[in-house]
């Protein structure tokens, strides 16, 4: 082993950390702090070699003379007194009294201390039975009864306020038919708590499990009398209401001593294999909203240039009747101005074609027009 | 009696026996179980019978004497229980599927009853099971399917409990409540066909919704429309000839100088007058206007 150690040490020096974690878990073959036989006591300590030299490899080496050896001659002593004790022979012992018995009055105290006081926590309360019958309700506080087996107590935490999601396990539609025979998603959870620990306790087989088949049965009922659109819309909050009645309505039938807190809907969608459509219809509805904004504003547009057109008519028409015919030929001439300003004008005697004002400009204006096909072949 | 203080192998043997002894004896009967006292098999008395009127304290429950090893005790659930039924399927009478999950809640009323009929409670829900099935097939088959999830719901829900609780009865029991849980279509054709409807009942209300949109915008225009003109009559009646002029000029205004490109500011419009025209009146040196 020591070999080995010291094969690390050569071929590896740079790995100092390694050899001495190797060299002191090697040298715990030969001694370390619980492999040492009862002889070797003490020769471990001044082996100073090829032994490691890490501190941690000293410490509980060091502990081990003396203190192992003393331990064991206790142990083995008290155990040869013990023997002597119970041997055989009934012996009494120095007060005249067998220890044994000391130590099944003590039990005896003991079992009837730790059954016969009870802590209640402020959320809890304890149901005794003595004998088997119920006996009262142990309010928060210290409380006492009967040892183990005449009372005991059961204690329940009733403020505590469970939830129960359904469906239980996630990605799973949990699909359910509507008054309008359409089917939806729906998943919710239940919350409640217990408002006598009594019932709760005697009354019903398996009250988590009765709670959620309730609760399915409850939700469906209610389901199945809304519609489609009312379920997964406005009808929601009316559904939550309802069921936690028809729940608490049930279950009081069954005097389960359970009160319902309260039912969310938390997921109320079409299922995922009609979705497409669903979004089509809000689409839709965006779609025709966005068409009136479009008219709204063309009607604004229109209403407004209306009265724009009309007030300019009739700020020109209250000057015009001031003074008609002078206004009248003013803007005419205005007009034709701006107009044969911008145009190209030509100025024609009759009956001839006579151009006063240039008619190159003609020409240049108009693309040079290939000549009519029809005439040719006329 | 000092000889056995003094054996203690003796004393532990005999404590043992007394202990046998008094737990053969007696035996708690707590609030939740019924007990059958049972003579070589020959039922002999019930403790803590179920009695509707009892509260829970001043039940039959307690401590309970026996004869021993000669009497054994049944114990008999005392609480509400339940069965279920999974995944049946029905057909109502205008041939719809339907799958059913239903549970019913019972409660052994009659121990005695009970066990000999039924003898463990196993056998009684194994019984009740196949029961729940056919009352419940048998009420649904008599109905269509919108009866289902109809308020009538809640009379179904009755004969069926009715029924199952005319068996229940010759086990001692009693139908505290029968509800489904679950009715669904089942998987592959009718749950297809039912999404198909849903389908196309969505796309009808799309479209009609599109449409909606489509006659509201029109209407919204239309009215605009009305009102502009209602705006123009009224300003332009007030002297029909001048807007007659007005508008004209405006016209001329508009559509003879058509908007040139940017390299040609000029429109290409060309305007020929005669010398006639009323605008070169001057120009010709004539006096005088032909209005």
């Amino acid at each position: 082993m020591r070999g080995l150690a010291l094969f690390f040490r050569e071929t590896a020096p740079i790995k100092t950390c390694m050899r001495r974690f190797f060299g002191w878990v090697l040298s715990d073959n030969r001694g370390g702090p619980w492999g040492s036989g009862g002889g070797d006591d003490g020769g471990d300590g001044g082996s100073g070699g090829g032994g490691p030299r890490n501190p941690w490899g000293q410490g509980p080496r060091r502990r081990k003379p003396g203190g192992g050896t003393e331990n064991i001659t206790s142990l083995d002593d008290f155990l040869k007194r013990s023997r002597d004790r119970f041997g055989g022979r009934f012996p009494l012992g120095g007060g005249g009294r067998p220890y044994w018995l000391y130590g099944l009055i003590a039990f005896v105290v003991l079992w009837m201390v730790f059954t016969s006081f009870h802590r209640i926590s402020p959320q809890e309360r304890g149901v005794v039975t003595t004998f088997g019958y119920y006996s009262g309700t142990m309010q928060p506080g210290i409380n006492w009864s009967w040892p183990a087996p005449i009372g005991r107590v059961q204690v329940i935490d009733v403020e505590n306020i469970r939830t129960i999601p359904i469906p239980g396990g996630s990605g799973t539609e949990n699909l359910i038919l509507t008054g309008d025979q359409n089917v939806i998603d729906l998943a919710y959870s239940v919350r409640w708590n217990i408002s006598d620990p009594r019932l709760f306790a005697f009354q019903i087989a398996e009250p988590e499990g009765t709670i959620r088949e309730v609760a399915e049965s409850a939700m469906r009922a209610v389901v199945s009398r809304v519609s489609l659109d009312d379920a997964i819309g406005a009808g929601r909050a009316e559904i939550e209401q309802n069921v936690e009645q028809v729940m608490q309505q049930i279950l009081n039938d069954y005097g389960a001593g359970i009160v319902i807190r309260g039912v969310a809907v938390s997921q109320s969608v079409p299922p995922a294999a009609v979705n497409e459509a669903f979004l089509q219809v809000s689409a839709a509805q965006q779609q025709a909203q966005s068409d009136l904004n479009n008219a709204r504003a063309y009607a604004l547009q229109i209403t407004a240039r209306a009265q724009g057109d009309a007030a300019a008519f009739e700020k020109q028409y209250a000057e015009y009747r001031l003074a008609p015919e002078v206004t009248r030929r003013r803007m005419y001439y205005e007009t034709m101005e701006r107009i044969l300003q911008r145009v190209d004008t030509t100025i024609v005697e009759a009956p001839g074609v006579t151009p006063y004002l240039p008619l190159p400009e003609i020409s240049r204006s108009r693309p040079a027009q290939p000549q009519p096909q029809g005439a040719p072949a006329r | 009696m000092s000889r056995l203080a003094r054996n203690p192998i003796m004393l532990a043997f005999v404590a043992i026996l007394a202990l046998v002894l008094i737990g053969s004896t007696f035996a708690i009967v707590p609030e939740t179980q019924q007990a059958v006292i049972v003579r070589f098999g020959e039922p002999q008395r019930i403790l803590n019978r179920y009695q509707a009127s009892e509260t829970f304290g001043g039940t039959g429950a307690g401590l309970a004497a026996r004869i021993p090893f000669l009497e054994q005790i049944v114990w008999i659930d005392k609480r509400i229980q339940s069965i279920s039924m999974e995944n049946q399927q029905v057909l109502s009478t205008d041939q719809l599927r339907l799958q059913v999950d239903a549970f019913a809640r019972y409660r052994i009323v009659d121990p005695l009853q009970m066990y000999r009929a039924a003898r463990t409670e196993e056998n009684l829900s194994a019984q009740l099971q196949p029961i729940l099935g056919s009352a419940l097939r048998n009420e649904l088959g008599r109905r269509p399917f919108a009866a289902l999830l109809s308020p009538e719901r809640g009379q179904m829900m009755d004969n069926i409990q009715n029924a199952l609780n005319r068996v229940a009865r010759q086990y001692g029991a009693q139908i505290v409540d029968v509800r489904i849980k679950r009715a669904d279509l089942p998987d592959g054709t009718p749950l297809d066909s039912a999404y198909q409807r849903m389908r196309t009942a969505r796309e009808q209300e799309a479209r009609s919704i599109q449409a909606q949109g489509l006659k509201q915008a029109q209407i919204v225009r239309a009215e605009a429309d009305a009102e502009a003109t209602g705006t123009y009559a009224r300003a332009f009646n007030q002297d029909p000839a001048f807007y007659d002029f007005y508008r004209t000029m405006q016209s001329y205004e508009a559509s003879f100088v058509s908007a040139g490109t940017a390299e040609n500011p000029r429109g290409r419009t060309n305007i020929i007058l005669s010398p006639d025209n009323d605008y070169l009146r001057q120009f010709r040196g004539q006096r005088g206007g032909g209005q």
